[in-house]
């Protein structure tokens, strides 16, 4: 092995790769609301009593959960222009990455709101709660509760995958290493940095869900572990 | 001269199929391999191998899979192995399978009862003999679905080997789109494909969840 490891290549190009990281925060930020939102709906359509929303919302849990994510920025990105619909390369990655969470979402959610216990609604309703204060106060805190933990590990997986909207030039993380590349030739290098950048965010956001845990239902549970 | 798309272009994505497919398998199975020889390393009784098991497994679920492919594709050159796509393809996606299966594996091996544990090791069997007649053939029940449910994460990530060259279904559909310029129909095309892989995977791991839930 005579290769020179020259991390010191990329000292000019900080600044680049510290805005790239900033993008995707951004970017994983505003699919984590648009996404939740969209499970939210979802989890929702699901267990409706309207017959239509349900196959719907099964539909749309079936094509994307097994469909790849690559695939789906390209259809957006590339695709959907010719049907008139033109998007930019961020609004189509943020477009893509929503709808791709949103799918995941629906499914933790519904799950949640399944594993709250029928007489838990009975009880509600018998104390003289309307159905949306049921739903709102009973269902939903106990089933942000269950979910909780399957929702946060699927955002920090969203918050990685936002690395492959660098396919389709979305400005981000790994786009800036690519550029990065491109400019030093160094590819072990800027990938070797690039990655354990993504490493630091995760750890980020990881204690930041722990910490946000906590505060809403109490110190998360290491029995577990 | 863009030609136009044809059915001869469908039949060119869905063969590459068998690409993806190999792919796929090869890193299951790598992932499959290496992923037990982790586990036993995350359950085993000696607190130093666990933490190192762990680091790697959070280390690799950490990180996002197209920057352990580009190091895996540009890594293996410098330490001298003169590396093919399909191979540093096939290795990154192992070790990436391999952390998520002792993951998984892990959460079914622990939540077989300890007292089976402690009854197989009052009979004097040791760790390995433990693991191996007592409680892997109880976890491995519980498993199973969870292990194909992640097969599906694996088909859909060999897409990602399309970013260092590899072709396999999302190449030939952009090498198709060069050539074509039907975007629309390529993709969708592609889609369709790791769809009926995907959904059959998805559903038989459903089945596989009900049936071997019964007896509980």
């Amino acid at each position: 092995m005579n290769y020179s490891f020259q991390f010191g290549a990329l000292a000019p190009y900080g600044d680049l790769i510290v805005e790239g990281a900033f993008q995707t925060l951004r970017l994983s930020a505003i699919t984590m609301a648009v996404g939740l939102a969209i499970g939210l709906a979802g989890a929702l359509a699901r267990t409706s009593r309207v017959a239509p929303a349900r196959w719907a919302a099964t539909a749309y849990v079936e094509v994307i959960r097994n469909t790849p994510l690559l695939v789906q920025l390209f259809v957006v990105f590339f695709g959907l222009p010719s049907l008139g619909v033109k998007l930019g390369a961020g609004a189509a990655a943020l477009v893509a990455l929503s709808v791709n969470l949103g799918a995941y979402a629906t499914e933790i959610i519904r799950a949640g709101i399944d594993s709250v216990h029928k007489s838990q609604v009975e009880a509600g309703l018998s104390l003289g709660l309307t159905n949306l204060q049921v739903f709102r106060h009973i269902v939903l805190y106990q089933a942000s509760k269950a979910v909780y933990p399957a929702l946060a590990s699927q955002f920090i997986l969203l918050m990685l995958a936002t690395s492959i909207a660098s396919q389709i030039g979305t400005d981000e993380l790994f786009h800036a290493g690519a550029y990065v590349d491109s400019r030093t030739f160094r590819s072990f290098e800027v990938y070797a940095v690039i990655t354990t950048v993504y490493l630091i965010l995760a750890l980020i956001f990881r204690a930041l869900f722990g910490a946000l845990h906590a505060v809403a239902f109490g110190p998360l549970s290491r029995r577990r572990r | 001269m863009i030609r136009t798309f044809s059915f001869l272009d469908v039949v060119f994505i869905v063969s590459a199929l068998r690409f993806t497919l190999a792919l796929a398998g090869i890193a299951f199975c790598g992932g499959a391999l290496l992923g037990a020889v982790v586990l036993v390393l995350r359950v085993l009784p000696l607190a130093l191998l666990n933490w190192l098991a762990a680091g790697y497994i959070g280390l690799l679920q950490g990180t996002p899979l197209l920057g352990q492919l580009f190091l895996f594709y540009f890594g293996l050159s410098i330490v001298g192995f003169n590396v093919s796509a399909w191979f540093a393809a096939t290795l990154a996606l192992s070790f990436y399978a391999s952390a998520f299966l002792a993951e998984i594996w892990r959460g079914c091996v622990q939540s077989v009862p300890r007292t089976q544990w402690e009854a197989s090791a009052a009979l004097g069997l040791t760790f390995l003999q433990q693991l191996r007649w007592v409680v892997v053939p109880q976890a491995l029940r519980l498993a199973v679905p969870p292990t194909v449910g992640f097969g599906v994460q694996v088909v859909k990530n060999t897409s990602l080997a399309s970013a260092i060259g590899f072709v396999e279904l999302m190449r030939a559909g952009q090498i198709v789109n060069n050539a074509t310029f039907s975007p629309l129909s390529t993709y969708l095309t592609a889609a369709a494909c790791y769809w009926a892989i995907c959904f059959s995977m998805s559903r038989l791991s459903q089945r596989l969840e009900r049936r071997l839930h019964v007896a509980h």
